[in-house]
């Protein structure tokens, strides 16, 4: 049993129990955004496809590797952009007060 | 000390930002704050992975087709996420979500055949967390293209059976595992397997395998499913970074994997079924029928006009909303808070009855009610407000069925009971929008629509609001 794989162990079952704690407090008006902005997280993958986008050589490998990156990167952008937009909708309540009660 | 040295404090930090981020999302006002940090994190991460040694090993070549990858997966990200409607989320976050769970799979291939070229039996370990991230990833990638395709209405929304589905099934994701548990032999030594093939193989199979899981799957359950793959698309990260024994993504992938598994839970329990229940039944394959606008005892719908809706909401003192997927298919939302707007100008009580699983996805109609600017402390949980629906004059229910049906509570036989609903038959008064009298998702008779109380105003939901609201208009 390697080194690496008991401390990747350790980092694994850590992280989940964080996980649970934290997420277990997210309230349902934000489930949306919270999913979202855990599919951005991990869009952390497109890291991993950097290390290895030539590590196999030749054109099929090189194609997978670019598109390794691709589908990465168009998952954390997306997943930003897309949590952000959310998010700002949940911002705007304060501008919103006037208007029902000037009908007044 | 040069930049290398310093990648996995920078790595380390990325990590605590997806936790800060996470934690953000406690509180809506905390929760803009933490995306970005989290953004930030991950563009650092990026930033410094650059200088990575196994990156660096790969010469300029890399840089540039890292880069041109990297501006094509950023305009189809910027592109995807700002031109998409706040209706089509769903849809956008499956996709993302399975182009996560592609990139995943592909990077596990990508490992393997590497130490495979270098002659190097891979260590036992990496085999396996390699043919995980390859399954669970092309399971994900799959899956999440299917549930793409059936809430942008390219696929029928529909639970989609045939004969000796299940048994299918089971054989595409027995096959896989099989492959999977030979190539961890082959590794041991213990048996010969032909490794490119296998690897091959198992990610065709993977592929199939996600497609095979959601097509049977109807459009009313996609919340759980599209939770689900955001789990394991999580954990195909998780996996990458146990076979690049990377830290940083095993953390994040680990954070969304325990995201995704709450969420699902959530959704099976306001369901009231099984997560096994809601992926194997093929609940709702019945075509939705016309359902008889009479029962067998005579009782009868009962119709109304815009007319008598706008009378009876003026006339009211507390309305309770309950809004559902028929409000975000007609995009009602905005028309819904006019009326509201005009109902509270009046100093009628507004709120809104979210029950759990309405609309597509965890949360699908806070976030619709929210970009028409209804203040979330309006909207009320199941739990919150089941117990004032008796002290309402009028529940005005728009778009959504199955979550609003009695027999979930009453009827051993109902294909719903036992399902936790919202009190609506409760309120003093209840109207129904609704398109036709086609029956819910779950293809069953509302027992709701035969009540005296309830009256029935058919048509587009977002016609029949404003239509509502010109009638309050004209009276006022």
């Amino acid at each position: 049993m390697s080194g690496d794989l008991v401390l990747g162990a350790y980092v694994f079952i850590l992280a989940a129990f964080v996980g649970l704690e934290v997420i277990s407090k997210v309230p349902t008006t934000l489930h949306t955004p919270l999913m979202s902005g855990a599919n951005a997280i991990h869009g952390i993958i497109v890291v991993g496809a950097m290390l290895v986008v030539l590590a196999v050589p030749g054109t099929l490998g090189t194609i997978l590797g670019f598109l390794a990156v691709v589908l990465g990167t168009a998952n954390v952008v997306g997943g930003f952009v897309v949590t952000d937009r959310m998010l700002a909708m949940f911002q705007q309540r304060p501008k919103r007060a006037a208007p029902p009660a000037q009908k007044k | 000390m040069d930049i290398e040295t310093w990648i996995p404090v920078v790595y380390l930090i990325t990590a605590v930002t997806f936790v800060l981020g996470l934690k953000g999302l406690t509180g809506p006002t905390t929760a803009v704050a933490g995306n970005r940090i989290a953004a930030a994190g991950m563009l650092l991460a990026v930033a410094v992975t650059f200088a990575a040694k196994e990156f660096a090993d790969y010469g300029v070549a890399a840089i540039g087709i890292t880069a041109a990858a990297m501006a094509t997966g950023s305009v189809a990200g910027v592109a995807g996420g700002r031109m998409v409607k706040m209706t089509a989320m769903p849809q956008m976050v499956a996709l993302f979500n399975g182009a996560g769970g592609g990139s995943a799979a592909l990077v596990s291939i990508l490992e393997y055949a590497r130490s495979i070229e270098v002659g190097s039996a891979p260590a036992a370990g990496a085999v396996v967390s390699t043919v995980l991230g390859l399954m669970i990833g092309g399971v994900s990638f799959a899956g999440s293209a299917i549930a793409f395709g059936k809430l942008q209405g390219i696929l029928s929304p529909r639970a989609y059976r045939y004969p000796g589905q299940r048994l299918l099934t089971a054989l595409v994701f027995g096959a896989m595992i099989v492959l999977a548990l030979g190539l961890v032999l082959d590794n041991a030594g213990l048996v010969l397997v032909e490794r490119p093939t296998a690897l091959w193989a198992i990610a065709g199979l993977a592929l199939l395998a996600g497609i095979a899981l959601v097509m049977p799957i109807g459009g009313a359950d996609m919340p759980v499913v599209i939770s689900l793959l955001n789990a394991y698309t999580g954990l195909a990260v998780a996996m990458a970074g146990f076979v690049l024994g990377n830290q940083l993504l095993i953390v994040a992938g680990t954070l969304v994997g325990a995201s995704g598994t709450i969420l699902t839970r959530l959704m099976s329990r306001a369901m009231n079924r099984s997560l096994a229940n809601v992926l194997f039944a093929g609940f709702g394959a019945s075509a939705g029928a016309a359902v008889a606008a009479r029962a067998d005892d005579g009782r009868t719908t009962r119709e109304v006009s815009t007319e008598d809706v706008a009378i009876l909401l003026g006339y009211a003192q507390n309305v309770i909303v309950v809004p559902g997927y028929g409000m975000a298919v007609a995009q009602a939302q905005h028309a819904v808070r006019e009326l509201a707007d005009l109902l509270e100008a009046k100093g009628i009580n507004v709120r809104y009855a979210i029950h759990p699983v309405a609309g597509r996805m965890p949360g699908h109609m806070n976030v619709l009610l929210a970009e028409a600017n209804v203040p979330y402390d309006k909207l009320k949980d199941m739990e919150e407000i089941n117990e004032d629906f008796k002290n309402a004059d009028v529940a005005l229910v728009i778009g959504a069925n199955d979550v609003t049906n009695p027999a979930a509570r009453a009827d051993k036989s109902s294909p719903i009971y036992g399902m936790p609903i919202l009190n609506v038959d409760q309120a003093k008064n209840v109207i129904v929008i609704k398109r036709s009298m086609r029956s819910g998702f779950a293809g069953i008779d509302n027992e709701l629509y035969l009540d005296p109380k309830t009256g029935m105003l058919f048509g587009d939901a977002k016609e029949a609001v404003a239509k509502v609201v010109q009638e309050l208009k004209k009276a006022a």
